[in-house]
């Protein structure tokens, strides 16, 4: 197996892909999105539960392929008890990393640095990054539906 | 004169068929990509260009360019012979009677949309129906649900059973008395079926419905006669012909060309212009405003002159022999599943492999070097049908060889080895 390919499918996102974490409907959601790349064909609902500028509560659900399901995953379990400052925060390292290939982001990144690799496969970035944009899009409450393409 | 490889005599020595031989007539194929030998899956996306091609292209813009039915110096003579000789070349490749039977497009989509557009929206009334079938690709169905939602018509779709067949005796009743047009492809891009086109232009006609058939995965794959197949129009694109990207034909029956008002305004589609009044051109000008796709037409032109150079009876046998090889060694993946096992096929399989999304087979085939197509190839409702979001889609032409297969079940075997 080349590195490269190592590198964007490690075990933790083979993991996450295989066992979504936070993989439900919300009741009670403040706002809930629809994020999806017609491209490949990922499509999920992204459900935040607002308490103030608390995320209290933050799952998903729906399809997709390996990244995008391991990242929506991850950035569930990350941003759940975090506040919306703290989410902006971390999506704009996040974007950093993996969008601009900038990887000293990974540091402050926890458990997402484990989706550094992604940047080096640009047909994958928007796999990676559709639920963050959902997540932006529910937090500022601008649209329903998000796309990638 | 140096135009269209065209006037070089064709079939004089014609020579067996053989891949390895043909592969050689297309640079593109001897690259190496990722380190790895390019193993190029993606035919039905789009097809590579034969050099002929290619330097006919680039013979046209070194030696010949001009505006063709406009001036009389020589470079326009030569741009317009060489032009118009392309369209007898179509007509003559899918057996159309007459050259003027030929209206070039930018491609199949264009084509579709321009007889929604005139003849359906003369045609097609409120409370009507455009019948189309479970298996088009997006592009034969949005441009009659537009139709449709402008006239107040209604879109109704035939079925298709598990293995990607249509269901003849459903769409046969689906052809009602109020049904004005039946619009279906010749071969499914997403699973390869090919339709028995020649017997359901006959059951519409018996209910006096004319038929468009997208050709675009049909030309590429089959023998097209459209005479003999009795529809009133055909599209097809040039790029997956092995001609360039940008062009594309629609042939309709002259009856109809003639009766269907045209579609853009512009130059070349008149005979006279005043502020009063406009006289249309003869068809196709009729249909073709504006400086056309010259270049496009040229290399179209030289890709049928290629098509008559190699021994096609010998490149079908040898597609149909990579396809039941290639259906016979993805069945040895274990969790695969091939989608589209219709009894006629063209050279394209789609598959689905256990949990894993094509999306990820793939970025990890392509580590490979192999190209393949993943996603809903833009036929979303068949998707549904076959309950996939998505598949992974080889599509195959008379280029690729048995080891490509090979190639591409061993790719399989990593993408089985990393989601283990």
């Amino acid at each position: 197996m080349s590195s490269d390919l190592d590198d964007l499918y490690q075990d933790v996102i083979l993991d996450h892909g295989r066992k979504p974490r936070n993989f439900r409907k919300l009741a009670g959601a403040t706002s809930e999105v629809e994020g999806m790349n017609p491209l490949c064909g990922d499509h999920y609902r992204l459900y935040v539960k607002l308490d103030g500028d608390k995320i209290s509560d933050l799952t998903f659900e729906g399809s997709g392929c390996a990244i995008s399901k391991a990242s929506a995953s991850l950035m569930t379990s990350a941003l759940k008890g975090k506040t919306v400052a703290e989410a902006e925060e971390t999506f704009q390292r996040f974007h950093a990393m993996v969008v601009e290939g900038d990887r000293t982001q990974a540091q402050g990144l926890g458990k997402l640095a484990v989706l550094q690799g992604v940047c080096d496969f640009p047909t994958r970035v928007k796999c990676a990054s559709l639920v963050w944009h959902a997540l932006d899009s529910a937090i500022h409450g601008e649209q329903k539906k998000v796309s990638t393409e | 004169m140096s135009t269209v490889a065209g006037n070089l005599s064709i079939g004089a020595r014609r020579e067996p068929f053989d891949a390895g031989r043909i592969r050689q007539d297309f640079p593109i194929l001897a690259q190496r990509v990722r380190g790895k030998p390019l193993v190029y899956l993606d035919s039905a996306a789009t097809s590579q260009k034969p050099r002929a091609v290619i330097d006919a292209v680039s013979r046209y813009y070194l030696e010949d360019n001009a505006n063709v039915h406009r001036a009389v110096h020589a470079l326009s003579e030569r741009a317009t012979a060489a032009f118009d000789a392309a369209r007898g070349k179509v007509a003559g490749y899918i057996g159309a009677g007459e050259a003027r039977e030929i209206v070039f497009v930018r491609g199949t989509t264009e084509g579709v949309n321009l007889v929604a557009q005139t003849f359906g929206r003369s045609r097609v009334g409120a409370g009507d129906e455009v019948l189309i079938t479970a298996m088009e690709h997006h592009s034969n169905i949005v441009p009659w649900q537009m139709l449709c939602e402008e006239k107040g018509a209604r879109l109704v779709v035939a079925p298709v059973d598990d293995r990607g067949d249509l269901v003849l005796e459903e769409l046969e009743k689906r052809l009602g008395a109020r049904t004005r047009i039946l619009a279906v492809t010749h071969v499914s891009n997403a699973l390869g079926t090919v339709n028995p086109v020649k017997r359901i232009v006959r059951m519409a006609h018996a209910r006096d419905v004319p038929v468009l058939v997208d050709g675009a995965q049909g030309v590429p794959h089959l023998p097209v006669d459209v005479r003999d197949l009795d529809c009133d129009f055909y599209a097809f694109s040039g790029h997956k012909l092995f001609g360039p990207t940008g062009i594309g034909v629609l042939y309709g029956k002259a009856e109809h060309l003639e009766a269907m008002p045209p579609w853009q305004g512009g130059g070349d589609m008149i005979l006279s212009v005043t502020f009063e009044r406009t006289i249309y051109n003869r068809i196709p000008h009729k249909f073709e405003a504006g400086t056309p796709d010259m270049a496009g037409v040229i290399g179209l032109g030289a890709a049928i002159d290629w098509l008559g150079s190699i021994d096609l009876a010998g490149a079908e046998a040898h597609e149909r022999d990579l396809l039941a090889y290639g259906t016979a060694r993805l069945q040895e993946v274990p969790g695969l599943r091939i989608i589209g096992t219709a009894r006629e096929k063209a050279s394209v399989l789609s598959f689905v492999l256990e949990d894993v999304h094509p999306h990820d087979i793939g970025t990890i085939l392509d580590r490979e070097g192999i190209a393949i197509r993943t996603g809903h190839h833009c036929a979303q409702p068949l998707m549904q049908r076959f309950g996939v979001p998505a598949t992974a889609r080889a599509s195959l032409a008379f280029y690729n060889t048995r080891p490509e297969i090979d190639a591409l079940v061993q790719g399989l075997g990593r993408v089985r080895e990393i989601f283990r």
